[in-house]
């Protein structure tokens, strides 16, 4: 059996963690999808110029370079906020910005910018036709969206959502490296303590691994839900 | 507006020859190490791209398994298996090979290389299998056995349909070529992080260095749309 020298519990909620920060990152991210993808379609000029800048530049760069920049940097923005707003109106403000914090927004942020991507793909293979027959029906522009877009958009870009999760949940792995006690921090400390690096790591690697190959399922049985109306040709 | 520049480059004292030459520093080291792993990824990629086409199931399995087992886990767990794991071998600290493995470079290179060998193998895989029959049948018409047909019409056709998504492999490893600065190498992200600790000034030392890294992205993906466009030369229209 498995000896995990008295790290079991605590590489256990480190693997709670991990969870925890992917999924918040998840719905951070799809919500900045949404927000871009739609900017980017939009006819305004500015929406589509701050939309087409944000996602060239994030993923022109390292997550690591930006988690960095967000958790040390976010503190001293914060301490300068806090300052600021105490001498000029005498508000106590503080705010500590943790690992965990500091996580969910570069991993959303940056998987935000790969959202808009996919659905801005998946919102331009939905037939115009469909959108003239809901204007000829006298739908409002929410409801086209949520009754006529919206579900039809969600099957193309099931695919896409399925790639970046996966990526996504291999990238929490960084958060350990800002300090954050997830599973892959309590690994390295228990490898470096005990002098048994395979012994902690691999296990770690068996956790990861079974999160994305039980996404993988999940997504394929997802994506059979969505097409399911769909008649494949040939 | 040059006025404020001006005095912002009078006035600080982060960005001295000293440090920009650290950036310069881990700028060689960064390029050196994603060059070293994507050349030596992709050398191995071909031939394991191919076996993993093989129909046999004991030939393409070992090889299926490897790339799952290196995209299904992060690339920080395998350098630190790697980076620590080497040290613990039995017996390897009297052997040469812990000449080469004692520094952080050479783990950290096997590690990235591994991983995008994994990748890259998916990658063309995914290519020679999309192959036309029709270019097939072609080949074997004129007589070609199965190694001429794979050198000269399936690598060739091949390559042309995985060049977009090997451009997007070279940026994914450029940008997490970033962890290596966890085992103690100095590469951009490292310097950063030097820079950062003495000057405790976290937005000039890493919006350089991401500043750096987006330079370099656009340099690759300007790069990647040449080489595209010298491979599909053929379906470019005719210009009178």
């Amino acid at each position: 059996m498995l000896d995990l020298k008295g790290y079991g519990p605590s590489l256990l909620d480190g693997a709670v963690i991990t969870i925890e920060l992917a999924f918040l990152s998840l719905a951070l991210s799809l919500a900045l999808g949404l927000i871009g993808a739609s900017s980017k379609l939009s006819g305004n000029r500015l929406a589509k110029g701050i939309a087409t800048g944000y996602t060239t530049v994030v993923r022109g760069i390292p997550d690591l370079v930006m988690m960095l920049l967000f958790y040390y940097g976010g503190q001293v923005a914060v301490n300068n906020l806090s300052d600021y707003l105490w001498e000029a109106y005498e508000i106590d403000f503080f705010f500590q910005f943790d690992p965990f914090i500091s996580g969910v927004v570069t991993i959303g942020l940056i998987f935000g910018a790969y959202m808009t991507e996919t659905f801005r793909g998946a919102f331009l293979a939905v037939e115009t036709g469909q959108v003239e027959a809901a204007k000829a029906y006298g739908f409002t522009r929410w409801h086209t969206f949520r009754r006529i877009i919206f579900p039809q958009m969600l099957r193309h870009a099931l695919p896409g959502i399925g790639n970046n999760w996966q990526v996504l949940l291999k990238t929490t792995a960084l958060v350990s490296i800002i300090g954050l006690t997830d599973m892959v921090r309590v690994a390295e400390e228990a490898a470096k303590a005990e002098r048994m690096p395979f012994h902690f790591f691999i296990p770690v690697a068996a956790v990861y691994l079974a999160l994305t190959a039980g996404s993988e399922l999940f997504i394929k049985w997802l994506d059979k839900r969505a097409n399911v109306g769909v008649v494949h040709g040939g | 507006m040059p006025d404020f520049i001006a005095q912002w480059l009078n006035q600080n004292d982060i960005f001295t020859a000293m440090t920009i030459m650290e950036y310069w520093d881990g700028l060689v080291t960064t390029v050196h190490l994603v060059f070293l792993s994507l050349v030596i990824g992709l050398v191995c990629a071909i031939p394991l791209a191919i076996l993993r086409t093989v129909k046999n199931p004991f030939v393409s399995g070992p090889v299926w398994l490897y790339t799952y087992l290196f995209r299904g886990t992060p690339l920080l767990i395998q350098l630190y298996i790697i980076y620590y794991g080497i040290a613990q071998i039995p017996g390897i600290q009297e052997t040469f090979w812990w000449e080469i493995f004692r520094e952080p470079f050479y783990p950290a290179l096997l590690a990235f290389a591994l991983n995008t060998c994994a990748y890259t193998t998916e990658i063309i895989r995914g290519a020679i299998v999309s192959t036309p029959n029709g270019e097939i049948e072609a080949a074997k018409a004129y007589g070609m056995n199965w190694w001429l047909r794979t050198r000269r019409i399936v690598l060739p056709s091949a390559a042309r349909r995985a060049v977009q998504a090997y451009s997007n492999e070279v940026i994914f490893m450029l940008h997490s070529s970033a962890i290596a600065s966890v085992v103690t190498i100095v590469d951009l992200t490292g310097a950063a992080r030097n820079i950062y600790s003495r000057f405790y000034a976290p937005f000039d030392a890493f919006i350089f260095v991401a500043c750096c890294y987006l330079v370099l992205t656009f340099i690759l993906v300007f790069a990647f749309r040449k080489l595209e466009s010298h491979l599909l030369r053929h379906q470019r229209p005719i210009q009178n």
